[in-house]
């Protein structure tokens, strides 16, 4: 089984690297984005096919090492 | 006076720590290896600056739950002062032993050059040498030293007289012109509840000898000196 985790800065955090790729898109001369915001992707192999179980695993591993809550959310998908 | 520094793989700053402590304490500071599960009894515990780990995940994440940190948290517990510089403060903030995190300077650049700093409370472990309202000038080497944490955080920490530093400029003045890197409220250095605890992203044991071209750092060693004595 795969879980794809997504850990992006909470809003409010200020994202000065979202700010200078939004800034780079501009001068591209992409007009049409409003905001950027930079995050991470993290795909993890699992054993076992309980989808609850690892879930409930992968949210632990998300709040103890792979994403920082004082700054970051996370979300995870099953596949 | 015993001292110890924790070593980290992808530490740099090791040996100005070593020379720093050697130079307040009169002995060489034990230094003791990430992988380690046990610490010798020291008075002092310094979690130096560097990029442990190449700063893989977020700078100090992976350093903050080695097997080491396990015995260094033991010991914060216990009242054991602790002084975390630089990657130093950003893994005793990943570890949980100091509220906040750092994140990419605003600027977004490495910054390496002199900073000034002012002193906000000299009444701790770590600035007894000083005088509230000095400000002092250290060396700062970082990429993500923008400190951040919530208002309510931020409102508990002044609060409670736990902001021990903050940048400045050459006349004291604190404003966001003169914030270095982003952080909120000019923040730079903070202490834990119980006062034992210090991460701060400048280097006092880059400014210890006139070779350095300043010794402002000096006393904030020999405070941690004073106070264990």
């Amino acid at each position: 089984m795969k879980a794809r985790v997504h850990v992006t800065l909470k809003n409010g955090v200020l994202d000065p690297q979202g700010k200078a790729v939004h800034h780079a898109l501009q001068g591209l001369g992409f007009d049409g984005v409003n905001d950027v915001r930079q995050g991470k992707f993290i795909e993890l192999e699992l054993d076992g096919t309980d989808a609850a179980k690892a879930e409930a695993e992968v949210k632990e591993m998300c709040e103890k090492l792979l994403a920082n809550t004082v700054i970051e959310d996370y979300s995870i998908e099953l596949a | 006076m015993k001292s110890a520094v924790i070593l980290f793989p992808g530490i740099n700053r090791e040996n100005d720590a070593i020379a720093a402590l050697e130079q307040a304490t009169g002995t060489k500071p034990v230094v003791v290896w990430h992988g380690e599960t046990e610490l010798p009894k020291t008075d002092i515990i310094m979690v130096p600056g560097g990029f442990s780990y190449g700063d893989y995940l977020r700078c100090g994440a992976m350093a903050a739950k080695s097997p080491i940190m396990r015995a260094v948290a033991e010991r914060a517990k216990a009242g054991v002062t602790i002084l975390g510089v630089c990657n130093g403060f950003q893994i005793l903030t990943e570890a949980g032993l100091l509220p906040g995190a750092l994140m990419r300077n605003a600027s977004l650049k490495f910054i390496c050059k002199n900073t000034h700093l002012k002193i906000e409370n000299a009444d701790t472990r770590f600035t007894n040498q000083y005088k509230a309202g000095d400000f002092v000038d250290y060396p700062v080497a970082h990429h993500d030293g923008n400190f951040f944490a919530d208002s309510e955080t931020l409102d508990r920490l002044e609060g409670e007289g736990r902001v021990i530093l903050r940048y400045c400029d050459a006349n004291g003045v604190v404003d966001p012109a003169t914030n270095l890197n982003g952080s909120q409220r000019n923040i730079a250095g903070i202490i834990n509840e119980a006062g034992n605890v210090l991460g701060m992203m400048p280097h006092p044991e880059n400014a210890i000898d006139p070779l350095h071209g300043g010794t402002d750092g000096r006393n904030l060693f020999k405070s941690l000196v004073e106070a264990a004595s």
